[in-house]
């Protein structure tokens, strides 16, 4: 195993279900023998605010957050907060993108608005930038709710974990009676 | 043994558990809240809520003075609260180990302040254990509680939030069965704290710091590791992490106790490298007790005093004196976006309230809870907040500078969780001392900031069983208030001629709200209605809804420069009706 650390980002919106998404990346580094760290804010801005959690994996991880400017690969649940985490990655990161737009206070209030060329900027600064429609393709699978973990699919892969281990995960995080759901949901976002 | 993945806070309840602690109290606080949630899965400890932190940390003396081993845990300001019993806990010591947990919050990602924990170890003369990631948290735990009973000592475990909300690897253990039985054991001399007994237990504290002091050079937590000579870096807790990503080949010292310090470790250390420093979040509290043991360090001239550290500012610090690169500009950047700050839930019970106290241009002395967001625009309707309980002292004292006319204005909001922390007793002096202010008191049936837990006024306790349920109108009149009374906050009109009234009124009265948070699940809980809709036909684009800053009401510009229009997101309205109430034309269903 190398000495190389993979700096994951996961960013969106409080109550989005980004803390239990990066609970299974971090339950899946671990089943591959990987050392892991995550690090993210509970409280305040959980209440509709900006959420990043950091997720770390390599043979040995001191920080728990990723370094400025160090991120791999960003994990975005919405568009807005996927476009403001940019700067948090390096340069030829990867990105993958939910489809999906949360207005924030100025806006819906009409005082600003939502910029509508994101998707373009993402994929002008990161080639290696997958847009998810998550929403629709966990419909597909059978529940709304579904979302993070096509999500998740998506990003599978683009990180060097055999699907065994994360279907292992899934069925340790997910509870079992949402567990055929999500292994759906995992499926199509996975064939992306 | 087996290993999970754990966060800092579950770590330090998975310790206290293999540590055989009987007994666990807290008051809820980011980021400590999750402990003793996690605490309560373990059925071998007896885990509750407490009223507030001098509560929680009195029910732990009390365990320990009845032989058993027991923790509290607060976030940093309750420990401000708890400080009182803290310092003339350090006399009595203890008889079953006792371990005080405070977690710190550098950058204040949801705190009122940052100040830094370890002053109260100084302060208060008690060892202080500081982990550096989850393995430690438990490990940590496990070792305080023996510091404690070893030294006849409250041992502090200081935590932050990278820590407590931070996960890593941790290996799990059996608990310990070999400890005492609790039992009655009398013993005045050493737990009765008149002066002279207390005499007589200060230098006993004195001699315990110079003997803890001495311990630390051996104590396994402090360790040198020693790589290349040219940078020495002493450090604790995460900046721990941070010091080893950014100088992977500085020698370190890493403190795991960081009070008392070890002196002969220190300056062993020092003696050894070319150029010494001290990284640390916060204060300098290291670095001054290592520079008045005479030795020369670097430390606060290059790291920030203010705010968390990260690796990229200890890289900025260490490129300051040249011995780090400084971290390259972002290779992206984002220019100005709309930012995202919390806000109220869509069917929030507080929102109503606000809305009417902002239109009545009342001034608001605030509290802490979700109702703070009150403060955030469209509603604008906080005007001061302090501490948890200061919105009723604050309303109470300003009045008493103010003519009639502006007295009038003054409503101090606090939510029932925060009430019951220490707002009671601010309560107390209005109505004993007659301030004409007005109180609202927020009862959404939980403490929702912190994720929804219960409390006195709730009906359950922390492990979900039925308990005695505060009258917290009863309450209020055996306070002395004579003008109680309970309204809806979702029914704008009643909740308007409640405060015009009341706000009228030259003497203490209280107005009890009675919605509960729309988080709360279960059958006499939250019940949403209908999600409403805005007949498109009828909406004049007035913008009256929007005054609410409901995330659920978006405004919809017209494309063609005529008057743009709203729209509800039905999927995030609950139907509290509300903007409903609002719209002059009917147009909202
Ligand atoms: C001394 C102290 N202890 C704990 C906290 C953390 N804290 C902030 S708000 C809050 C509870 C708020 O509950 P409540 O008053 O019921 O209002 P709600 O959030 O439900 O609106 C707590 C525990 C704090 N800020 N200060």
């Amino acid at each position: 195993m190398s000495d190389m650390i993979t700096n994951i980002l996961l960013v969106g919106v409080g109550g989005q279900g980004i803390l239990l998404a990066s609970e299974v990346l971090a339950e899946t580094f671990m089943l591959a023998g990987f050392d892991v760290k995550k690090s993210e804010i509970h409280g305040m801005s959980q209440r509709g605010g900006s959420v990043v959690s950091h997720v770390r994996f390599g043979r040995k991880v001191f920080s728990p957050t990723v370094p400025e400017g160090e991120g791999d690969l960003l994990f975005g649940f919405e568009l807005l907060e996927a476009y403001r985490a940019l700067p948090l990655l390096r340069s030829g990161a990867k990105v993958v993108v939910n489809d999906y737009r949360i207005p924030p206070p100025s806006v819906l209030l009409g005082q600003a608005t939502y910029p509508d060329d994101l998707v373009e900027r993402i994929r002008a600064g990161f080639a290696d930038s997958l847009l998810v429609d998550g929403l629709h393709l966990a419909q597909q699978a059978g529940d709304a709710r579904a979302a993070n973990t096509v999500l998740l699919g998506a990003v599978s892969t683009r990180l060097p974990i055999d699907e065994t281990v994360w279907q292992e995960a899934l069925a340790r995080m997910v509870p079992k009676k949402a567990l055929e759901i999500n292994r759906k949901a995992f499926a199509l976002g996975r064939a992306l | 043994m087996s290993t999970a993945v754990l966060s800092g806070n579950e770590a330090i309840a998975r310790g206290a558990y293999e540590a055989g602690v009987r007994v666990a109290s807290a008051y809820p606080g980011t980021p400590s809240t999750e402990i003793l949630e996690n605490m309560v899965r373990y059925p071998e400890i007896d885990s509750s809520w407490a009223p507030n932190e001098k509560v929680a940390l009195e029910v732990a003396i009390g365990a320990s003075f009845g032989g058993g081993r027991a923790i509290a845990c607060m976030k940093h300001v309750g420990v401000n609260v708890a400080a009182d019993p803290l310092f003339t806990l350090s006399y009595t010591g203890v008889r079953g180990g006792l371990v005080l947990v405070a977690a710190d919050d550098p950058e204040m990602h949801s705190s009122q302040n940052e100040q830094d924990s370890r002053n109260y170890a100084k302060f208060a003369k008690l060892p202080m254990l500081e982990p550096a990631d989850s393995r430690e948290c438990k490990e940590f735990t496990r070792l305080a509680f023996e510091l404690s009973e070893q030294f006849d000592t409250p041992v502090m475990l200081r935590s932050c939030t990278r820590i407590s909300h931070g996960k890593s690897l941790v290996e799990l253990s059996e608990r310990v069965s070999d400890l005492p039985e609790p039992k009655l054991v009398k013993d005045p001399p050493k737990l009765v704290m008149l002066p002279g007994n207390a005499r007589v237990r200060h230098p006993l504290v004195e001699e315990r710091t110079l003997k803890l002091s001495e311990y630390g050079n051996s104590f396994a937590v402090n360790r040198a590791e020693m790589r290349s000579a040219k940078i020495g870096v002493i450090c604790a807790g995460v900046v721990y992490q941070y010091v080893r990503e950014v100088l992977p080949d500085a020698s370190v010292l890493k403190l795991g106790m960081v009070y008392p310090l070890p002196k002969t470790l220190i300056r062993e250390f020092a003696a050894k490298v070319d150029q010494l420093f001290v990284i640390e979040e916060l204060d300098p509290f290291i670095e001054e007790q290592v520079r008045a043991m005479g030795l020369t360090v670097t430390g606060k001239e290059i790291v920030p005093l203010c705010g968390e550290l990260s690796p990229g500012r200890i890289r900025t610090a260490f490129a300051k004196v040249g011995l780090a690169i400084a971290p390259e500009s972002p290779a992206f950047t984002s220019g100005q976006l709309p930012p995202r700050p919390p806000n109220m839930c869509p069917g929030c019970s507080h929102r109503g309230l606000f809305y009417t106290l902002n239109r009545l241009n009342a001034y608001v002395t605030g509290d802490i809870g979700c109702y703070t967001l009150g403060f955030m625009p469209p509603l604008n309707a906080m005007d001061t907040c302090i501490c948890m309980g200061a919105s009723v002292s604050n309303a109470s004292g300003i009045v008493r500078v103010l003519p009639p006319e502006e007295q009038r204005r003054v409503v101090g909001v606090i939510g029932d969780s925060t009430f019951l922390h220490t707002g009671l007793n601010s309560l107390m002096e209005m109505a004993y001392n007659r301030a004409p202010a007005t109180v609202v008191i927020l009862d959404n049936r939980t403490t929702a900031m912190t994720g929804r837990q219960e409390n006195p006024a709730s009906g359950f306790t922390l492990s979900g069983e039925a308990a005695a349920e505060i009258d917290l109108v009863a309450l209020c009149r055996a306070l002395g208030v004579r003008h109680v009374r309970v309204i809806d906050p979702n029914d704008l009109d009643a909740t308007r001629k409640a405060l015009e009234e009341e706000m009228a009124r030259p003497e203490p009265s209280v107005i009890i709200t009675n919605r509960p948070c729309c988080l709360l699940k279960g059958e006499h809980r939250f019940k949403p209605g209908e999600a409403m809709e805005v007949d498109q036909e009828k909406c004049t684009g007035c913008r009256a809804c929007l005054r609410l800053g409901c995330p659920a009401i978006e405004w919809q510009p017209a494309p063609d420069g005529k008057r743009g229009k709203a729209y509800i997101d039905p999927l995030l309205c609950n139907g509290c009706t509300v903007c409903q109430q609002l719209c002059k034309f009917n147009a909202i269903q």
